[in-house]
């Protein structure tokens, strides 16, 4: 089970979360022309990453926010959580 | 039975306490502090099961986790267990065995007969022989191996006793109470850390409790004790025995079983069995020692050959002898420290040692002794069937290769060392990559990966004093960058024998003409020949030789087997063993029972219930519960003799005549305020949200962004800036983690905030014609007219004094409200509306009712929004905005979600108006087309409508619009039904709404 340093709760166990996906894929926004592959890409195309991996979680039976996980897909080693608003570097 | 093999004085055991127990039905005893093992071997019983594959005998071969033969079914308080080790297994008053994979007796047992035809059942023979024909597998092959193969007996009964879970995080993790378990507790303790020591036997000391040391000018034993009676005692540390650690997962954390009940006769009142520990440690020490490991000849499996280090345990702990014949067969020095305790307790051993001319104190103490001691000799084959009667012995030739002349000396026992392996399971799971350590022949961890050390023998260090040292050390310098305290331990005076370098033997050749099947793997009949086959057929990789000879499987996992298996590979393979590699080591080190995985989360707790602030009134009231997600909802009330159909057609009909009363608390709530509340309304409905006046409710259907329906319900505006959101009471979790989303992650400049209230209101549902009566009387104050209170409209008012929220809106199709109060005054607002409704004849109605309610009228519920339908399939497309954008707009215009002939909701009634219609049936359109038959369209939702008397289902149906009239055949292969149908509306009952408007 994963150690997670929840940025507004400090560790807690992975049991209190949930996961949510890939944290780099930006909603397109709304009534904004877009192509379907563009909108195919954003719905259902998504990278398999070996390796260092940004992700959301949500803290489900906790502080119910969304945070940014960066973890080692092969590893499980987590290196940064992030709050919502902070941008990943 | 008498105990003729007992020593007379010594041993660990409780001597005034006798303990009788049944083996096979017979009758024997044993003393407090045996294991079944000791007491069986006491009595003179050798033989006790037979082997997987070839049913030969078998008996002991080691004394503890290690052990691949002794393995029984268990019988405790009325209970029975597979597969335990009677090596592990405490004794204890009324204990019960017997053998497994005997029949019909483990003295005469049918299945040997494949011990006589094993030439026909080499590696991978169930592979290659049971291929063909492919149907036999199941009916015959199948059968007849679980039959003839297999180990112990599950029992299919319900297991009444208790299993706990327990969460602990600690400083120091430290696992197993050897010297180097305890000297680095001991530091850690002293500095003040958290610490946890695990031992896995029943006695703390490892193997201070077997060896001749002296530590601090006391025994190893007397040392083991002071220390571990010094850390009991302490407030930072737990102790805890009869406690494996048997896997290391992620970010530190492990798992401990503690078996808190297997060693008496009986659980003690409102305790567990066993108890599951998941400890998260900040640092791990593991010290988890080594286990010797066999030296391979012919016939090795024969009862009476044991691991030398076990026949020193049985006797140093129990005061056991595992025979008065004894020959010792040995590599290294370990095997004279048994010969030695075999003399001291009045028994010639004979040694036979692999090396020419080894010298050390040990060596020399043995000598001194006048034990016979034959150097460069092996053992080139046991003989005896059901034990040991004498060995083939041989002079070996310097190079390992040339067998002298073969002599035969009488024995009953043979007592084998090829040296230790250290028990490295725990650091390789925690991510460790091993490596090969030359001098030992073994492999030990290398890099950490993880916060784990690991100490002692565990790490191919073989000396006490080195591992004192280092355990010191280690202790000391973990618990210091934890706790910042710094109290230095004297280091005790360490008093040991000196040992020398073993020999790297490990198989003896076969004699010329001879054909002695050589084990490797004691528990699955794996021999040299076995695994020379398999790389003959070309089998590589050592993961897939396990697999194909099932060489290190079952109970034991080849804790003995393994590393002999690669010497073999490596050496047919003409490779050094690195380059072999070792097969993965995955938790759990040593099998755990199922029922302490579960824990506490069986039956009932297998999940949380959630009940209504009105449940103890439906339980008073007949009402018949079913599962609703995590909630329990009446599913019908019954009255008399009434089963599910009458009641619910009952309660139906009850409110499309008068008035009924449904508690809908489960639908789910949230709370959303803000000033840009509207607009996140319009972003997450497929309607338009902006324009809602104050003291109105809207339905609103929710997408995925993929297109698919992710929810429906009713919002209300209850002020300019707050909104009260249902959703329906399987998603609502899903919809508060989804709208938290988009606030959080994609809108988060949106100022509105969301929160669940689904436990802080109570819901009724008043229904049907006489509702607005109900109404009138539960709220006299409320213009409750159609003009006062119009359908989609909502008031708040007062209930007899408790604060009310009244909702005009209806899941039946009838004039309908809901009425929401706080949670408290739930069962006082069902209460009252019962009371004031008696005189329309009000009835509480179930799931039951309600859904037939629903279906009848064409509402869609869960079934219909099944995660594949878009809101045109459920004929929502009308509740679509085409002027602004929402959450899975885009996709909607995907080519396939505007096909013409897209699936759309339909009615269906059968033809004879008589026959129920299986949910989930298929349409098709010829009843006797040839398989498979093209379905059309699948039956969502089935009821028997009481408006008129027939049954009735909803469907989803290709080309549904198209097929209003159309005669098809729903097709139940499951129910064996195929019933002609004909497609009508959806909305079987009052198409125009009229109902709820009136």
């Amino acid at each position: 089970m994963l150690h997670i340093k929840c940025p507004h709760c400090g560790m807690r166990s992975q049991n209190e979360f949930s996961y949510g996906g890939d944290a780099t894929v930006k909603r397109p926004e709304l009534g904004k022309e877009i192509s379907d592959q563009d909108w195919n890409n954003f719905v259902y195309n998504r990278k398999s990453l070996r390796g260092k991996h940004w992700e959301l979680w949500q803290h489900l039976s906790g502080c119910r926010q969304w945070i940014k996980i960066q973890r080692d897909t092969a590893t499980h080693e987590i290196f940064k959580t992030l709050k919502a608003n902070e941008e990943i570097s | 039975m008498t105990q003729s093999f007992r020593i007379e004085n010594g041993g660990l055991i409780n001597r005034d306490k006798k303990i009788s127990f049944k083996f096979n039905g017979k009758n024997f005893f044993g003393y407090e502090g045996d294991t079944l093992a000791s007491a069986l071997i006491a009595n003179g019983v050798h033989l006790i099961g037979r082997s997987f594959k070839y049913h030969r005998p078998r008996g002991f071969f080691g004394a503890g986790v290690d052990e691949p033969y002794a393995i029984v079914q268990l019988y405790r308080n009325g209970e029975t267990e597979p597969n335990i080790k009677a090596t592990e297994q405490e004794l204890f008053q009324g204990l019960e065995a017997k053998s497994i994979n005997c029949w019909p007796s483990v003295n005469f047992d049918v299945g040997a007969i494949n011990n006589l035809l094993k030439m026909f059942l080499p590696a991978g023979f169930y592979y290659k022989t049971f291929m063909w024909p492919k149907s036999f597998w199941y009916k015959i092959y199948e059968p007849f191996i679980r039959k003839a193969a297999g180990l112990g007996t599950a029992s299919i009964k319900h297991d009444k006793e208790r299993y706990e879970h327990k969460y602990e995080y600690c400083d120091l993790l430290i696992t197993g109470s050897g010297p180097s378990g305890l000297a680095s507790a001991y530091s850690a303790a002293k500095n003040g850390a958290k610490v946890i020591l695990a031992e896995d036997k029943s006695r703390f000391g490892g193997t201070l409790l077997t060896s001749e040391v002296n530590i601090g000018n006391q025994s190893g034993k007397d040392w083991a004790d002071s220390i571990i009676s010094e850390l009991k005692e302490m407030p930072n540390v737990t102790v805890k025995n009869r406690s494996q650690v048997f896997g290391y997962y992620d970010h530190n954390m492990l798992v401990m079983s503690e078996r808190i009940s297997d060693h008496l006769p009986k659980t003690k009142k409102f305790h567990p069995k066993q108890r599951l520990w998941y400890i998260r440690a900040k640092e791990v020490l593991i010290s988890s020692g080594s286990i010797e490991r066999p030296i391979v000849f012919g016939n090795n499996d024969t009862p009476g050959v044991m691991l030398s280090s076990a026949a020193k345990e049985y006797m140093k702990v129990y005061g056991v002898l595992v025979g008065r014949k004894p020959l010792v067969f040995t590599n290294n020095d370990s095997g004279y420290e048994t010969a030695i305790e075999f003399k001291k307790n009045g028994i010639d051993p004979i040694i036979l040692d692999t090396r020419k001319e080894p010298q050390s104190e040990i060596i020399e103490e043995a000598k001194s002794m006048n034990i016979d001691i034959k150097n460069s000799y092996v053992v080139v084959a046991a003989k005896g069937y059901k034990k040991v009667k004498s060995a083939d012995i041989a002079k070996i030739s310097d190079d390992k290769e040339e067998l002298g002349l073969i002599e035969n000396i009488d024995c009953d026992c043979i007592c084998v060392s090829g040296f230790w392996t250290p028990t490295i399971h725990l650091a390789s799971q925690s991510g460790n990559k091993t490596k090969f350590n030359e001098d030992i022949d073994a492999f030990v961890p290398g890099i950490s990966k993880q916060n784990e050390k690991t100490l002692g023998a565990a790490n191919g260090i073989y000396t006490l004093e080195e591992t004192l040292i280092d355990s010191f050390e280690k202790g000391n310098l973990l618990s210091k960058k934890i706790t910042n305290n710094d109290n230095k331990i004297s280091f005790p005076n360490v008093v040991e024998k000196k040992s020398t370098v073993h020999d790297k033997f490990w198989c003896v050749p076969l004699p010329k003409g001879k054909n002695y099947k050589r084990f490797l793997d004691f528990q699955n009949d794996v021999a040299v020949s076995d695994i020379e086959i398999a790389l003959k057929e070309g089998y590589r990789s050592i993961e897939h030789v396990k697999r194909y000879t099932t060489l290190g499987m079952a109970t034991d996992q080849g804790k003995t087997s393994n590393l002999n298996g690669l010497q073999l590979v490596s050496k047919i393979e003409n490779k050094v063993v690195p380059s072999v590699g070792h097969t993965t080591f995955r938790p759990p080190y040593s099998p755990i029972s199922i029922g302490a995985i579960v824990g506490r989360e069986v039956g009932k707790h297998s999940k949380p219930t959630r009940k209504s602030p009105m449940h103890s009134w439906h339980e008073k009231n007949n009402a018949v519960f079913v599962d609703a997600g995590v909630w329990l909802r009446p599913r019908y009330y019954k009255r008399g003799n009434e089963n599910l159909f009458e009641a619910s057609k009952r309660e139906a009909k009850n409110v499309r005549k008068n008035v009924g009363v449904c508690d809908v608390t489960t639908l789910g709530k949230i709370d959303i305020k803000g000033p840009d509340a509207a607009e996140l309304l319009n972003r997450v409905y497929t309607n338009a949200w902006l324009k809602l006046p104050v003291g109105k409710a809207r339905y609103g259907v929710m997408l995925r962004e993929d297109g698919i329906v992710m929810d429906d319900g009713t919002t209300t505006r209850i002020s300019e800036n707050h909104y009260h959101m249902t959703t329906t009471t399987a998603q609502a979790a899903n919809v508060l983690s989804h709208l938290e989303y988009y606030l959080q992650i994609v809108w988060p400049e949106l100022n509105v905030n969301v929160v669940s209230t689904t436990e802080q209101w109570a819901g009724a549902a008043i229904a049907g014609p006489k509702s607005r009566d109900v109404l009138k009387k539960l709220f006299p104050l409320v213009d409750v007219s159609n003009e006062g209170l119009p359908f989609m409209g909502y008031v708040e008012s007062e209930l007899f004094g408790a604060k009310a929220r009244i909702f005009r809106i209806s899941f039946s199709g009838e004039l309908a409200y809901e009425v929401n109060v706080e949670s408290d005054n739930g069962n006082f607002m069902w209460e009252k509306i019962l009371e004031v409704g008696e005189e329309f004849e009000i009835q509480p109605y179930g799931t039951e009712a309600l859904s037939t309610l629903r279906i009848e009228m064409g509402h869609v519920a869960g079934s219909e929004l099944d995660g594949r339908t878009i809101p045109y399939d459920n004929s929502l497309e009308g509740l679509v905005s085409k002027k602004k954008d929402f959450i899975g707009k885009r996709s909607l215009s995907r080519k396939a979600f505007i096909a013409e002939d897209r699936q759309k909701i339909v009615g269906v009634v059968p033809l004879d108006k008589k026959t129920s219609i299986p949910e989930g049936s298929h349409l098709v359109e010829d009843s006797r087309a040839p398989m498979p038959n093209p379905k059309i369209g699948y039956i969502s939702a089935s009821c028997w409508s009481v408006e008129y008397d027939n049954p009735f289902s909803l469907a989803i149906l290709k080309d549904g619009k198209n097929m209003i009239g159309k005669k098809l055949y729903v097709m139940s292969p499951l129910k064996n039904k195929v019933i002609p149908v004909e497609v009508v509306s959806s909305h079987y009952v009052d198409p125009k709404g009229e109902r709820v408007r009136s």
